[in-house]
C-alpha cells in the first residue's frame, strides 16, 4: 500500500517535471518575441520601409534596399529550387524502389543537415571567385541549394499520403501515367506541397551565413541581381555588430521585420495544410 | 537516359495501340524530366565535395591532416591549424546537447503521453516556431539580452557555486563558450523535440496498454515500455540536433567572442569552425588563408555529414519498424 503511494507520487513528480520542461522550453520564444517588440517596434514607421539607410551618426533611414534585395534573392532562389525539388520529390515518390530514388533520398537527407556556411563557401568558389565580384545571384544559388532537399522531402512525403485508389482510378479511366501524376497525384498533394515550399522559403529568407560572401550586402537600392545586393538578415548582422547605439536600434527594427516575414510565412504554411491533411496526421 | 516505359503495365493494356505511342512518349518525357531533377541532388553534393577539396587543396598539401591538431592560426606568417576551433565546435555542441536534450525529451514525452489533448498541438506548434526564428535574430537577442543577463546574474552565480571546477574559474567575459552553448541549446531544442515527438507518436498503443495493464504508473509505462521502444529514434533525434549545433554559424559567431585559443574556462571566449569561416572568409588576404578556411569548411562538412548520416540511419530503422518490439526489454 505504502509502496503503491510512493510509486504514484513518483509518477506525478516526473510528470510535473516534464510539464515544467514545457514552460522552460516555451519561455525563450516569448522572451525573444518580447525583446523584439520592445526594442524594435518603436523604430518601425513608414519611413523604415520606404527609405534607405543613413550614414552612421544620423538617425532615421530605412531598409527598403534590404527588403527589395531579400525579395529578389529569395525569389530567384525559389525559382531555381522549387521546380527541381518538386521534380526530384515526384521522382522518388513515383519510382520509390529505383536506385536513383534511394540515393537521392539519402543525399537529400544528408544535405538537409549541411551547414549553410559551407554552402556559402561552395557558392563563393563556384560563382563569386570566377566572376571576381559578389552578386545577389550567387546568394540565390546558395539558398536554392539549401532549399532543394527540403522541398524534395516534403513533396515525396505528401505524395505518399495520397491514397493509391486515386491513382488506380485515374489509370483505369485511361489516363497516361504522367497525366495521372500531374493532374491527380500532384493536384491532391498540392496544399501540402505549398506548405512545405512556404516553410522552406521562410527558412531560407532568414539565412545569413550563405549570403555573407555571396550577396555581401549593399547600402543602395539595387535591382541588379548580378551585383552585390542587400538582404534583411545581412542588415541585422552588420548593424548589430556595429559600434553605434543607433545601429543597434536599427538592427532590432530590421530583425522585427525579418521575423514578422518569417513567422507569417510559417504560420500561413501550417494553415494551408491544416484543413486538407489534418485528418491524416496525428 | 533511363527512358524506358514505366513498368505499370496498366497504361499499356488499357490504351489502344495508336494512343499508346503518344502516351508512352509523354511518359518517357515526363520520366526524363523527373530523372534529371532527381539526379541534380546527388550531383550537387558531388560538386560540393569536389569544389571544397579543390579549394582546400593548397592547404591540404601544405598542412595535411596535422591541420586538425595544430594550434597556431597566423594568417600573416601563413601558418594555419584548426585545433582550437575544432575543440570549440565540439565543446559548444556537446554543452548545448547537455542542456537541450533533457529539456526537449521532457517536452516530447509530456506532449505525447501526458498533456491534455487541447494543449498538444498548440504547444508543439509554438516550440516549432522557435525553429523558424532566423539564426541572426538569435544572435542579436543573445548579444543584447542574453549576454548582459548571463554576465550580471548567471555567470557570477555559477562561479560561486561551481568555482572549484576548472571550467567555472577565471574572469567573466560576456561573449564566451558558455553563452554560445546556451544560445545553441535554445536553437536545437525544437529539432530534437519535434523529431523525438514523431518517434514517440509512432510507438504503438499496445505498448502503453500492456504496461498499464500490468499495473505500471504512467511514468513507469513511459520508462519501461515507451522510451526503450523509441530509444534508437530518440538517439537519432539527438544526433540530428548535434548536426545542427555543429554547423550553426551566425548566433555562435556573435556570441562566442571569436578568439583563436582554447581555455579550460567556459567563461572565456573561444572559436568554432563555422564562426571562423564567417568572420575571416571575406577578409582573407592570401590564397593560403582562403585555402585554409576552405579546408575548415571541408572538415566541418565531413563531420556534419557523418553525424547526419548516423542520425538518419537510426531514425529510418525506427520509422520503418525495423526494430519493432525487439528493443523493448
Amino acid at each position: 500500500m505504502n509502496r503503491r503511494t510512493l510509486r504514484r507520487v513518483k509518477s506525478n513528480v516526473m510528470v510535473g517535471i516534464m510539464a515544467s520542461a514545457v514552460v522552460v522550453a516555451v519561455l525563450p520564444l516569448l522572451f525573444i518575441l518580447g525583446s523584439l517588440l520592445l526594442r524594435g517596434a518603436s523604430s518601425l514607421s513608414l519611413a523604415f520601409f520606404s527609405q534607405l539607410p543613413v550614414p552612421a551618426g544620423e538617425t532615421g533611414g530605412g531598409v527598403l534596399h534590404a527588403i527589395v534585395g531579400t525579395l529578389i534573392i529569395v525569389g530567384i532562389a525559389s525559382l531555381l529550387g522549387v521546380p527541381i525539388g518538386v521534380g526530384a520529390g515526384v521522382y522518388c515518390a513515383e519510382y520509390p524502389g529505383s536506385r536513383l530514388a534511394l540515393v537521392t533520398r539519402f543525399v537529400a537527407d544528408v544535405m538537409n543537415g549541411t551547414p549553410s556556411i559551407v554552402v556559402g563557401v561552395f557558392a563563393w568558389t563556384v560563382i563569386v571567385a570566377p566572376q571576381h565580384h559578389y552578386s545577389g545571384l550567387a546568394g540565390s544559388a546558395a539558398l536554392a541549394i539549401l532549399m532543394i532537399p527540403m522541398v524534395m522531402r516534403t513533396t515525396e512525403e505528401l505524395l505518399k499520403l495520397v491514397p493509391n485508389s486515386l491513382r488506380e482510378a485515374a489509370l483505369a479511366l485511361g489516363y497516361a501515367r504522367w497525366r495521372t501524376t500531374w493532374s491527380v497525384m500532384l493536384r491532391t498533394a498540392l496544399p501540402g506541397i505549398v506548405t512545405g515550399t512556404l516553410l522552406a522559403v521562410a527558412r531560407i529568407a532568414g539565412e545569413t551565413a550563405p549570403l555573407l560572401f555571396t550577396a555581401l550586402g549593399n547600402q543602395y537600392l539595387s535591382f541588379n541581381p548580378n551585383a552585390p545586393m542587400a538582404a534583411l538578415p545581412l542588415v541585422v548582422f552588420t548593424y548589430s555588430i556595429g559600434p553605434y547605439e543607433e545601429w543597434h536600434q536599427f538592427a532590432w527594427a530590421a530583425a522585427l521585420v525579418l521575423i514578422l516575414v518569417v513567422l507569417v510565412l510559417s504560420i500561413a504554411a501550417r494553415m494551408v495544410t491544416r484543413e486538407r491533411f489534418g485528418a491524416y496526421r496525428d | 537516359m533511363a527512358a524506358t516505359v514505366p513498368p505499370t503495365g496498366l497504361s499499356q493494356q488499357a490504351a489502344p495501340l495508336k494512343r499508346l505511342t503518344g502516351a508512352a512518349r509523354g511518359d518517357q518525357l515526363f520520366r526524363l524530366v523527373l530523372t534529371i531533377c532527381a539526379i541534380v541532388i546527388p550531383v550537387l553534393l558531388l560538386a560540393l565535395v569536389l569544389m571544397l577539396v579543390r579549394g582546400a587543396a593548397p592547404a591540404i598539401a601544405r598542412f595535411g591532416l596535422g591541420f586538425a591538431a595544430t594550434k597556431t592560426w597566423d594568417p600573416v606568417a601563413g601558418q594555419f591549424g584548426a585545433f582550437p576551433m575544432i575543440v570549440g565546435t565540439l565543446l559548444t555542441s556537446l554543452l548545448a546537447l547537455l542542456i537541450a536534450v533533457p529539456l526537449s525529451l521532457g517536452v516530447a514525452v509530456y506532449l505525447t503521453e501526458f498533456a491534455p489533448g487541447f494543449l498538444r498541438r498548440p504547444v508543439a506548434m509554438v516550440i516549432e516556431l522557435l525553429a523558424a526564428i532566423p539564426s541572426v535574430v538569435y544572435g542579436l537577442w543573445g548579444v543584447f539580452v542574453l549576454i548582459p543577463l548571463l554576465q550580471r546574474a548567471v555567470f557570477p552565480f555559477l562561479r560561486s557555486l561551481l568555482g572549484f571546477l576548472p571550467f567555472f574559474q577565471g574572469a567573466i567575459y560576456g561573449p564566451s563558450v558558455l553563452a554560445a552553448s546556451i544560445i545553441l541549446a535554445i536553437m536545437i531544442m525544437p529539432f530534437i523535440m519535434s523529431v523525438s515527438r514523431e518517434v514517440l507518436l509512432a510507438v504503438p498503443n499496445s505498448q502503453r496498454e500492456a504496461a498499464m495493464a500490468l499495473g505500471a504508473t504512467r511514468w513507469e509505462a513511459v520508462r519501461t515500455a515507451i522510451i526503450p521502444y523509441a530509444r534508437s529514434g530518440i538517439v537519432g533525434a539527438v544526433i540530428l540536433g548535434l548536426g545542427r549545433a555543429l554547423g550553426e554559424t551566425m548566433a555562435v559567431t556573435m556570441l562566442i567572442g571569436n578568439r583563436h585559443d582554447s581555455s579550460m574556462s567556459l567563461f572565456a571566449p573561444g572559436y568554432t569552425m563555422a564562426a571562423a569561416i564567417a568572420n575571416e572568409f571575406n577578409e582573407a588576404a592570401t590564397p593560403m588563408h582562403y585555402a585554409a578556411l576552405t579546408y575548415v569548411a571541408l572538415l566541418l562538412f565531413v563531420i556534419t555529414v557523418l553525424v547526419n548520416a548516423a542520425a538518419r540511419l537510426l531514425i529510418w530503422r525506427v520509422s520503418r519498424g525495423g526494430v519493432s518490439g525487439a528493443k523493448a526489454e
